[in-house]
């Protein structure tokens, strides 16, 4: 009998133990990242672009590479929103049921999630070359696209499926078509679901440099059109860093910080928003 | 009514249209880089571009041997340090852990998973680079001499090496790797649970007996999801892993896994020849290792599901 309790007692404290250490894991990188990041942090940073010199250490900032991000993102994010809503609601019951395509689709979905991101952006570059453009804002969106692209269907279709069968049910038998039913009942049940599914994939998407690394280059000034190259935060980071002198890496921190603040904006508001939005939805 | 009708029409064929869209993507990545990858691959064998060991494309040599090495040895790392806490993460979280408590670590989770790569390496750069080279390292060769493997190989090391690469990469799948493993739990039949507590088995008694080998192809399945995760990770991995081209000897020797590779050269491939045609390979490599782990893991997840709903 004690050493069944002893047992008990060592996996109990073990499990802990994990927990602690992932939850301490995050608080570390989150307070090294701050502690490092707000030392190079100036108003500077993200109100300039980068001037003369930027990166043998003279003044400047990060705003090309922080407007970047942002364009990139949000272009994708668009982009992934107009596949990934129609294809959550084909999955549904009212559309594909359980046909072969529909499964076919889900496989796809799922196989997407896993490709790595520097596998799209390898596959965009090539996409470029093949239509004669070079580096690019429409390019990194395009790239980030397929990365945001099964994050969101898979979250928009968790939303979905989520709403009520008797509530659709209700629209059909007063005669609504599917798509009535769909914009009506499912969209507007669904709603906290999927912005929350669209803002965690803009997260991802301001995150990610493998995928933009070829697709949408670098530059110190901002996009004009689409066509023209463009600064994303997590590149910023990554070249600064590179360089050798301390004050430039020392921004290499600050903008790391600027981007994790942003992740974390996204995240608090993507939450607060589902919580607001939801008091429309029927339970 | 015309018109409602029309709506229904046309909407139906956008969203089906779509979705075969969809559903042939990953076909046309696939076919993009299968098509981009053929001039290396009938200029030399398959055999001596994967088993070659001497890359060098200006003499037109490429042998993927060193890299393919480094991707495989910083990944398994990385899930032998994820894998068993992130299983006994799940299992607290699933079975021992207070409503309250999931509501804080759930969100801390979804956090942990959005941080950009960029800022795990950076924190990789920060604080485990000089750990690894100042203490860990001098540390190992003291103590560990009697294990070639786990020491550095001149007696120190810069601490950007594989260990440090497979921490940074074992932070970064830990929340993927969680998520999925508890989800998994938690679809474990609360009656069974009760079953084995009622005949007075202890609470481990019931994870390890009744919870754990119910869950156990889903459990299987996240790590597999989690492996491949970590086998395409790029920016992160390639920030503090060294980048030496060679087969990594310890734990403490740099390597150069697949995606570094494909990141560090994008920019100049085009001036060398076939030296595109090689890069594109190794995308195509980690595609389809990555496709061939997440078809055993949906299979796996499905046979899952199904003894879940029983």
């Amino acid at each position: 009998m004690r050493r069944r309790a002893v047992e008990e007692g060592f996996f109990r404290a073990l499990m802990v133990l994990a927990v602690a250490l992932v939850v301490v894991g995050l608080l570390l990188i989150m307070a090294i990242i701050t502690a490092k990041g707000v030392g190079s942090l100036s108003w500077e940073m993200i109100t300039q672009a980068p001037q003369g010199g930027y990166y043998l250490g003279k003044s400047g900032g990060v705003l090309n590479a922080i407007l970047g991000s942002l364009a990139l993102a949000v272009g994708a994010t668009a982009l992934a929103s107009i596949f990934a809503f129609p294809v959550c609601l084909y999955l549904q019951q009212d559309y594909a049921g359980q046909s072969r395509l529909a499964s076919f689709v889900r496989t796809s979905l799922d196989l997407l999630w896993g490709i790595p991101s520097i596998v799209y952006g390898a596959f965009g570059f090539t996409v470029l070359l093949y239509l004669g453009m070079r580096a690019s804002l429409l390019g990194g969106m395009i790239a980030l696209t397929l990365v945001e692209l099964p994050i969101m269907a898979r979250a928009m279709e968790e939303a979905v499926r989520m709403v009520s069968q008797d509530l659709k049910e209700a629209s059909y038998a007063m005669g609504g078509t599917r798509w009535e039913t769909m914009r009506k009942i499912v969209l507007r049940q669904a709603l906290p679901g999927i912005l929350t599914a669209v803002l965690l994939a803009f997260g991802r998407g301001i995150g990610d440099a493998a995928s933009v690394l070829f697709t949408a280059g670098y530059t110190d000034s901002l996009p004009r059109t689409l066509l023209d190259p463009v600064a994303s935060l997590p590149l910023a980071v990554f070249f600064q860093l590179g360089t050798p002198f301390p004050e430039v890496q020392g921004r290499a921190h600050a903008s790391a910080f600027i981007l994790l603040v942003i992740v974390l904006i996204i995240s608090v508001v993507s939450r607060m928003m589902g919580a607001k939005v939801s008091k429309y939805s029927v339970r | 009514m015309r018109l409602r009708i029309l709506t229904e029409r046309l909407t139906t064929g956008w969203i089906v249209a779509i979705s075969v869209t969809v559903m042939l993507l990953t076909a046309v990545v696939a076919a993009a880089l299968v098509h981009r990858s053929l001039p290396i691959v009938e200029g030399h064998s398959l055999g001596a571009l994967l088993g070659g060991s001497e890359w060098r494309p200006l003499e037109g040599k490429f042998g993927f041997r060193p890299f393919i090495v480094g991707t495989v040895w910083v990944t398994v790392l990385a899930m032998a340090l994820a894998v068993p806490v992130c299983l006994l993460a799940a299992i607290y979280l699933a079975e021992y852990a207070r409503d309250a408590t999931r509501a804080i670590v759930r969100p801390l989770l979804d956090v942990l998973a959005g941080i950009p790569s960029v800022v795990h390496g950076l924190f990789g750069v920060l604080l485990l680079v000089p750990l690894v080279s100042d203490h860990l390292a001098p540390w190992a060769a003291r103590h560990l001499a009697c294990l070639p493997g786990a020491t550095p190989q001149q007696g120190y090391s810069t601490g950007y090496c594989l260990l440090t690469g497979a921490i940074v990469l074992a932070m970064m799948v830990a929340p993927v790797i969680i998520s999925i493993a508890d989800e998994v739990l938690r679809g474990v039949p609360v009656a069974m649970r009760e079953a084995s507590l009622a005949v007075g088995a202890t609470r481990w008694e019931t994870v390890k007996h009744v919870s754990v080998r119910f869950a156990a192809p889903g459990l299987v399945a996240s790590v597999v999801l989690g492996f491949s995760r970590a086998f395409g990770e790029t920016m992160a991995v390639l920030m503090v892993v060294g980048n030496v081209a060679m087969s990594p000897k310890s734990l403490f020797d740099p390597a150069y896994p697949l995606p570094a590779l494909i990141a560090n050269n994008y920019g100049e491939m085009m001036s060398i020849p076939l030296y595109d045609s090689a890069l594109l390979l190794a995308a195509l490599i980690l595609m389809v290792t990555v496709l061939a782990f997440n078809l055993l893991a949906q299979g796996v997840l499905v046979v899952a599901r199904r003894r879940a709903a029983q």
